[in-house]
């Protein structure tokens, strides 16, 4: 259930926020979604004033701090383009909490339209650009974890599915339960560590049963989880993010 | 922060018991299918949701107004009508009206308001028995247990595990794990004493200002027995439950049973609307209804958080809650567990008490995805994790800022200030990509079952920049 009623044309440049979890652990993922969009002929631009949404505090309670920094971004990205998030996540914290954080506030309206910029990167490769992926990769079987604020908050499920289907030589397995959290949750997994634990376990279980060889998620707060909890059991399941999976495969010099 | 300490030890306690784990589980998924399955056309769910939304919400926005309507109409109608204030006032109530009646014993069909007010244990300490008469409140009653769902109160107990119970209490049955015995059993026992109770107790669904009616939705018939064969009836409802028509009942009816256990309609639906008439040969002589607020007007006054009232008890959420389907309902520690008690509890008793719970979700919104009113959980969740830190001290909530651990807040600080700085955030992600392998592979409890996350060699501002990407 997509949120967004219609799409705009494929613009000529887009601004680029890289989330703070991929500008230190996934570098990569944010590199190529920046080229998955540049070889669809935009142009993209990564202000290098950017640091974080401001969800940690934001969903901690802690709104003033939140605000603080959600303000700062908002003067990272001062002409009208459209801003791609590779995060369901954060882009859901800047599409639909944005608003909220800066009701009441004088910067209520520029929040607002701040807000409506934002596009999650599948949502942004599949119903803006409509990218047309030519799979080069060998034959694979993939796990696709939806994360629950892409599935829920921005509603791209689907268009995480379809890029993937895309690829001609991937196989897409299905998880038991694949809608259900992975007990990530941002300060969660550390506040409530057993519960968590006890949530990525069974959530990597389901996913070694699923048969896959690899498992892709459009968000690096589940893959932190999820990999880093089937790299703790040793099991044979490597982790990407969508974008680094998408062009790694659609890109003849990688391929 | 007494209440952390519980809620985690309850919490760990029930996820090493792997009977607990599988009860749940199995109990979850088999809710989560019937749910789905009852609702095939999702335009259809969307309108009714919609629909159910606005006649809660509406009915939140008048209820001063609709509570003096359903008093003046129950007054009408020959319903004797009593407020409570508070939980002890209520059991107060209770046991006035038990001893006018010189009643020793009261049977009760399911009412989680009774729960709230702890009414068995009040009136047992008054010398009156209390026989709880839904199977699911019977089996937890023999326990010397509280519910630990609101809709399948003995939802943690397998099957076996009752019929071990029922040959602990009853060694003269014979022992049978099956549960059509099992039930027949529990509903011999039971049926001798309707005839007995001179008092029968029940909850409220829907109480309808406009006609003075109680709606109350059950599976059993033991509802109906409670509220037609003892010669009393009171039925005990938080002020919330009101509704302003007798046309609001159909689409409330319509996706209560089917949000909470995929049932098109319950067996039973009653609608009370006064005791007994000279030519009506059966019901009660007299019909009590009483209110309780217990905390509820002050969650009214919050403009976001009145949503809360909105519940009609479903338990949708908590059936699609990963964290409830863990730990299960006892963990909570409240009356009402899961997501809608995260959100209702720790307003009714303080957040200084309970405001912990505010954060045992992750905020995966499967709980405002499911809830028949709409209610945004996840949202008011977020909204009580700031009233819990929060200082300024504005607003109705209550125990506000009450669990600010000014060590937290100081972090959060340090924060802020580093991300709202590019300057401060770029030079702090230069020394973690720089020392990156001289970071800790032990990192508190995230290491306890996930390896270490290691920053990268590059930042992606470094390859921004490397790339071209960071001009235009």
């Amino acid at each position: 259930m997509n949120l967004r009623k219609s799409y705009p044309e494929q613009p000529e440049r887009i601004y680029f926020f890289g989330t703070c979890l991929i500008d230190i652990l996934y570098p990569e993922a944010g590199l190529a979604g920046m080229q998955l969009i540049r070889r669809e002929g935009v142009d993209v631009i990564y202000p290098l004033n950017q640091t974080c949404c401001g969800q940690p505090a934001w969903n901690s309670g802690y709104r003033d701090e939140a605000r603080e920094v959600a303000a700062a971004q908002m003067a990272c990205f001062p002409e009208d383009y459209p801003i791609v998030v590779p995060s369901g996540s954060c882009a859901g914290m800047l599409r639909q909490h944005y608003p909220a954080l800066f009701a009441g506030t004088p910067q209520q309206d520029a929040a607002q339209a701040f807000s409506e910029r934002v596009f999650e990167l599948t949502e942004f490769l599949s119903r803006v650009l409509k990218i047309k992926l030519n799979d080069l990769g060998k034959p694979v079987k993939v796990a696709l974890h939806v994360s629950c604020s892409a599935r829920r908050e921005m509603g791209v499920a689907n268009e995480h599915q379809s890029l993937l289907q895309q690829l001609s030589n991937v196989e897409l397995v299905e998880q038991e339960r694949k809608e259900e959290c992975c007990g990530f949750g941002g300060t969660f997994a550390v506040k409530h560590a057993q519960i968590s634990a006890a949530m990525v376990e069974e959530k990597a279980t389901a996913l070694v049963a699923s048969g896959a060889d690899a498992l892709v998620s459009g968000d690096c707060g589940c893959l932190l989880n999820i990999a880093g909890h089937l790299e703790y059991r040793k099991a044979q399941l490597p982790g990407s993010h969508i974008a680094s999976f998408l062009w790694e495969r659609t890109n003849a010099a990688e391929g | 922060m007494q209440q952390k300490v519980e809620f985690h030890d309850r919490a760990g306690k029930a996820l090493h018991n792997p009977q607990i784990r599988s009860n749940f589980r199995y109990a979850m998924d088999g809710l989560m299918l019937k749910r789905l399955r009852s609702f095939p056309d999702l335009d259809e769910l969307n309108r009714l949701r919609l629909r159910s939304a606005e006649i809660r919400a509406n009915a939140l926005a008048r209820l001063p107004e609709l509570l003096e309507q359903l008093e003046a109409r129950c007054r009408e109608n020959g319903i004797q009508v009593h407020w409570a204030e508070t939980a002890e006032q209520a059991n107060e109530i209770v046991l006035g009206i038990m001893n006018r009646h010189g009643a020793k014993l009261l049977i009760k069909g399911k009412s989680m308001v009774s729960e709230e007010m702890e009414l068995n244990h009040y009136l047992e300490q008054h010398g009156i028995e209390c026989l709880e008469s839904d199977l699911g409140e019977y089996i937890l009653q023999l326990a010397g247990e509280p519910p630990s769902h609101i809709v399948a109160p003995a939802i943690h107990k397998s099957r076996q595990q009752v019929a071990q119970l029922f040959k602990e209490k009853f060694p003269d049955i014979p022992y049978s794990d099956d549960v059509d015995t099992l039930t027949r059993n529990a509903r011999d026992i039971l049926r001798r004493k309707f005839y007995e109770a001179p008092v029968g107790l029940s909850g409220v669904n829907f109480a309808v200002a406009e006609t003075g009616t109680i709606c109350l939705v059950e599976n059993e018939g033991n509802g109906r027995m409670c509220t037609t064969i003892p010669p009393v009836h009171i039925a005990v409802t938080g002020i919330e439950k009101v509704v302003e028509k007798l046309s609001d009942v159909p689409p409330l009816l319509s996706i209560l049973p089917r949000s909470a256990t995929g049932q098109h309609i319950t067996t039973y639906f009653n609608m009370i609307s006064s005791p007994r008439k000279p030519d009506e040969k059966d019901g009660p002589d007299e019909v009590h209804l009483l209110l309780l607020d217990n905390g509820r007007s002050h969650i009214y006054k919050d403009a976001e958080l009145i949503a809360t009232l909105r519940c009609i008890r479903c338990g949708a959420c908590m059936n699609h809650c990963p964290v409830y389907a863990r730990i299960g309902g006892h963990a909570y520690g409240t009356t009402i567990p899961g997501p809608i008690g995260s959100i209702l509890e720790p307003q009714k008793a303080g957040l200084d008490q309970l405001g912990e719970l505010a954060t045992a979700s992750t905020l995966c919104g499967a709980c405002g995805e499911v809830c028949p009113v709409r209610i945004p959980i996840p949202e008011l969740l977020n909204r009580l994790r700031f009233e819990r830190v929060r200082q300024d001290h504005t607003g109705a909530t209550r125990g506000q800022g009450g669990q600010r651990d000014p060590w937290e807040a100081r972090i959060w600080k340090a924060w802020s200030w580093v991300h709202a700085n590019p300057m401060l955030y770029r030079l702090s992600m230069r020394m973690a990509t720089g020392l990156r392998w001289l970071l800790p592979n032990r990192l508190g409890p995230w290491t306890s079952v996930r390896t270490a996350p290691r920053p990268a060699a590059k930042s992606l501002h470094t390859l921004a920049r490397e790339k071209g990407f960071d001009h235009e």
